[in-house]
């Protein structure tokens, strides 16, 4: 039982627990109708509504004494057949919409019982609209109308019921209070079987309805601004104000209040006014009607004029003026208490404005707008698209209706495409939930039943790879007009760049840029730039290791849109498709880049990655993004013949860390699975040969071809844990970024392959399957074990056994680095690792905790736990290796 | 267990003689695709007489449909609902 209202009696109480009781069961009984039936219902219901227009029309007249017979009827009108045309055909049970391209179907769930207010001005269409959006959404209403349009109110009701339980609806399911009382109303607004108020009515049972702490439709009061701009088909605008201000005697509430006329065409307006049966006021009439129909203490308007004819507001003022006036035109000189007819007037008393500027008319209008009608309604009459804009943007309201009248074409159907309704949302400026014209759906919980979706994929990869001993040889295919060649003093020296020089198609102007091996700087990213301007270059040619095509890569970009930002551009990111930064568009006139790779191990040439050092904030940068992929790479091993023995180690375990993350990466694909899976088999196969025997042929080319496979593969699948910890440690501790994975890798396939404290939220996988992938990379290697973590345990013993042979440091500990350093650059290690985005990719989602175990079990060394406990997958990744 | 179903006129008053001598009684709803006001009247006598018997009366094959009705007007908390196959037999 809801709360106990002191000033309600218990029969009272009794009484209105027993209208909640009867609308109570049948919104639960109403539960199991189909959409047959409710519509079946519905057709009943609005025919009985249709034949009773007029007569109800005239119930409303004899108990409200507002209003106009003749519009009463059509507002009862456009209450059935309109709603009934908008409703007829739109599903309101089960299933309502379905999006099956987005995996997302609408669900109708009724409401169940309503509490409705019905108000004076509008009584019966009111009523008719809200007994059809009931029933077609399957829901119970109470109704609790104006006191003193309870009669009409009840009328109404009672037709549109008996013809609904004729017609199979539950009995109950629209009840009415009689008499209502202000105290009935709080105690229903309050009880905790209404789930939810509609309040058409005053701003009082609006603010009530929001306060009862229920969800609630309430409409606010308007005061709808005109803004009658020189270009304005004038006829036209004036019929339509006249029709509108004066329908039922200006009780819609989103009626015409004042119209805001341009200064050039003012007099001539109120001329057609007069001429059209309207009654321009001087200025002592306004001032009389002024005091008359406006109460000063409150600045709202008098009950008096409400829905009363215009001859008849005059005639009570004192005015003296023909029985036949439509309407009393009161020119006002401003906005607010001072001007009391800039207020809401439901009676066809229109106040007009004259503007000396389109700036001063908006200026009004958005004051009348603020004056108590935030949030309704407002009309525009232009035929200029700039004017309906700047109106459209400046006033606050939820109906803005162009060329056409305010009240008719507010209730929506007739003269626009809005939705028919009795019920305006005032939005928040209004105090209401919503800007909507009131429809069944405002009437029903819309459940949203998602399907798990696929998020896309790709497969993005440069154009051209060229491939095999000279196949730096492929160069005289690409013709140029200025090329350049950006390289380092040492591959210079080494006569590589006369290799690549003499692979050019004859007379290529060509020249060369040489950089500094390390990471590149803005500052030499920028000198290159400008030497690709002054050398309107239109091919580069990067040769080198990552770092070279790293900055070859920022050259071509910042070259080709000196715009782009680099700062912004390595913004971080979750979602490569989400990103908040854009890099900048495809280039009409595009400069080639081709890379050539002289180590085998970061493949550059054919990754979207780029990695730049901001000395002067001592900060790292790294850009991703396709449209930095070079265009064409060449994985020459001649190149990489004579790549020393550490870095041959160092990068070859790069090679391999990236294939084994993209493997396990949850991006992997199909498509990435069998390059990562490759790139493996021949690390393993290829890798030790290289070190042991750098001048074997055969060895390099693969393990140059290892490397750029691996890196198709992380291209597209990404990296892991592995490269987050690698990335801290090594800029920590100046350990290359090679041996820095090496000394990970053990450990983070271990962590890998056992089960998460977090799985890593991805739509792509339908079950953790890292372990198995593992298992199946142990298989494609012929290492054994009979079971998943047997054979996950023969990997990670493989893994050490050939960091072994390559000779790298079995631990941290073995660098020289002291157990107390390392403990201090714990928690910087730990945070900048969590900060990393290459985990975001891992299957397993790694704790700051997990993140600082694993950093010291890469310290103490390669004896990694055996995984722990497996998890059997329920289902495998489809298409994937295992 | 008393086995009555609520396809026929008389259910009501033959569950309510059971209840009333104390027996245990299962309404069987298997035909029952949607139930009406006189229904939930009944049972809504129904299962104050079982509470205050303390007898237990157990629903049978309610579809969920009747039963949302059910749990929405809080009757469904005054039946068991053990199962949906029913004993034959008295």
């Amino acid at each position: 039982m809801a709360e106990k209202i002191a000033t309600l009696t218990d029969d009272r109480i009794a009484y209105l627990e027993g209208l909640v009781r009867q609308g109570k069961t049948a919104a639960a009984l109403f539960t199991q109708f189909t959409q047959e039936d409710v519509d079946r219902i519905v057709k009943a219901m609005v025919l009985a509504g249709i034949g009773q227009a007029q007569n109800l029309a005239r119930l409303a007249i004899e108990e409200t004494r507002l209003g106009v017979l003749e519009d009463k009827t059509i507002k009862n009108m456009v209450a059935t057949e309109f709603v009934y045309d908008y409703v007829r055909d739109k599903p309101s049970v089960g299933t309502i919409r379905e999006f099956p391209e987005r995996g997302l179907v609408e669900v109708a769930e009724p409401i169940g019982l309503i509490f409705s207010l019905l108000p004076i001005t509008n009584p019966t269409s009111t009523a008719l609209f809200k007994c059809i959006m009931a029933i077609k959404t399957r829901n119970a209403v109470l109704f609790s109308p104006h006191p003193k349009a309870w009669r009409c109110c009840q009328e109404a009701i009672r037709i549109m019921y008996e013809a609904a339980v004729k017609h199979g609806a539950p009995e109950g399911v629209f009840t009415c209070v009689e008499s209502p009382t202000l105290p009935d109303n709080a105690y229903l607004m309050h009880h905790p079987e209404i789930k939810l108020i509609d309040a058409t009515g005053g701003p009082g049972a609006v603010r009530a309805a929001y306060s009862s702490g229920k969800p609630a439709l309430g409409v606010g009061p308007g005061n709808t601004p005109v803004y009658l701009e020189k270009t304005a088909q004038l006829d036209m605008a004036i019929v339509d104000i006249i029709t509108s201000k004066t329908f039922d005697n200006g009780t819609i509430c989103a009626s015409e209040q004042t119209v805001v006329i341009d200064d050039e065409i003012y007099d001539v307006v109120l001329d057609k006014f007069a001429d059209l049966g309207a009654h321009v006021c001087d200025a002592r009439e306004t001032e009389l009607l002024g005091r008359m129909v406006i109460d000063p203490e409150t600045g709202f308007m008098r009950p008096m004029a409400i829905g009363q004819k215009a001859a008849d507001i005059a005639r009570a003022c004192g005015l003296r003026v023909p029985p036949e006036t439509k309407l009393l035109i009161t020119p006002i000189q401003g906005v607010g208490r001072e001007h009391p007819l800039s207020a809401e007037k439901l009676f066809p008393v229109l106040s007009v404005y004259r503007a000396k500027s389109v700036d001063e008319a908006l200026r009004v209008c958005v004051d009348l707008n603020h004056a108590g009608g935030r949030g309704h309604t407002a009309v525009v009459f232009s035929r200029n698209d700039e004017i309906i804009r700047k109106f459209s943007e400046a006033i606050d309201a939820g109906r803005i209706i162009v060329n056409s009248p305010g009240s008719i074409g507010a209730l929506g159907g007739v003269y626009n495409d809005m939705v028919p309704t009795f019920s305006f949302g005032c939005g928040t400026g209004g105090g209401n939930s919503t800007t909507d014209n009131v429809n069944l759906y405002h009437y029903l919980n819309i459940k949203r039943v998602a399907r798990r979706t696929q998020a896309h994929m790709w497969f993005r990869v440069p154009n051209q790879i060229y491939f095999n001993m000279n196949a730096v040889e492929n160069l005289r295919h690409f013709p140029s007009r200025s090329a350049i060649i950006i390289t380092n003093p040492v591959l210079e020296q080494m006569g590589h760049v006369d290799t690549v020089r003499r692979s050019l198609p004859p007379q290529t102007p060509v020249r060369v840029l040489a950089i500094p091996d390390a990471e590149p700087e803005v500052k030499v990213v920028m000198q290159g730039v400008e030497a690709l301007r002054l050398n309107k270059v239109d091919q580069i040619i990067a040769l080198g290791g990552g770092s070279v095509i790293d900055a070859a890569k920022i050259m071509k970009l910042q070259y080709e849109s000196p715009e782009a930002d680099l700062e912004e551009l390595a913004a971080p990111f979750l979602d490569i498709r989400k990103r908040v930064v854009r890099y900048p568009a495809g280039k009409t006139d595009p400069v080639r880049l081709i890379a050539i790779s002289t180590t085998s191990g970061t493949g550059s040439e054919v990754t979207p990655f780029a990695v730049l050092i901001d000395k002067e904030r001592g900060r790292k940068v790294t850009l991703a993004d396709y449209s930095l992929s070079p265009d064409v790479a060449i994985v020459d091993p001649q190149f990489v013949m004579s790549m020393p023995k550490g870095l041959t180690a160092d990068t070859g375990i790069d090679c391999l860390t990236h294939a084994l993350e993209a493997g396990v990466s949850i991006h992997a694909s199909p498509y990435t699975d069998s390059n990562a899976m490759q790139a493996v088999r021949l690390v393993f196969r290829y890798l030790p040969i290289a070190y042991e025997h750098p001048g074997d042929e055969e060895a390099r080319s693969m393990m140059h071809n290892a490397a750029c496979i691996a890196a198709l593969a992380f291209s597209n699948a990404s990296v892991g844990v592995n490269h987050a910890l690698a990335h801290a440690f090594g800029a920590r501790f100046g350990v290359a970024h090679g041996r820095a994975n090496a000394l990970m890798l053990p450990h983070v396939i271990a962590y890998n392959a056992s089960v998460p404290t977090k799985f890593m939220p991805s739509p792509n996988q339908r079950a953790y399957v890292a372990h198995k992938k593992y298992a199946a990379v142990a298989d494609l290697l012929g290492l054994g074990g009979d079971t998943v973590a047997e054979k996950v345990q023969k990997l990670v013993a493989a893994t050490e056994q050939l960091l072994d042979r390559l000779e790298v440091p079995r631990s941290i500990r073995d660098l020289g680095i002291s157990e107390e350093e390392f403990a201090r650059a714990m928690p910087d290690l730990s945070k900048i690792a969590f900060d990393d985005p290459s985990w975001r990719s891992n299957p397993r989602m790694p704790l700051v905790s997990e993140l600082i175990e694993l950093f010291w079990s890469a310290y103490r060394g390669r004896s990694p736990a055996k995984p722990a406990a497996v998890v059997e997958p329920v289902v495998a990744l489809e298409g994937s290796l295992v | 267990m008393t086995r009555i179903t609520i396809d026929r006129n008389a259910w009501l008053s033959e569950a309510l003689a059971k209840v009333e001598a104390s027996g245990e009684v299962a309404l069987d709803f298997s035909a029952v695709r949607r139930i009406d006001a006189s229904v939930i009247a009944g049972l809504e006598k129904l299962a104050d007489t079982a509470e205050s018997k303390s007898v237990q009366v157990g629903l049978h094959g309610v579809n969920v449909d009747v039963y949302k009705v059910l749990k929405l007007l809080k009757l469904a908390q005054r039946f068991s609902f053990a199962g949906d196959k029913i004993a034959s037999g008295t």
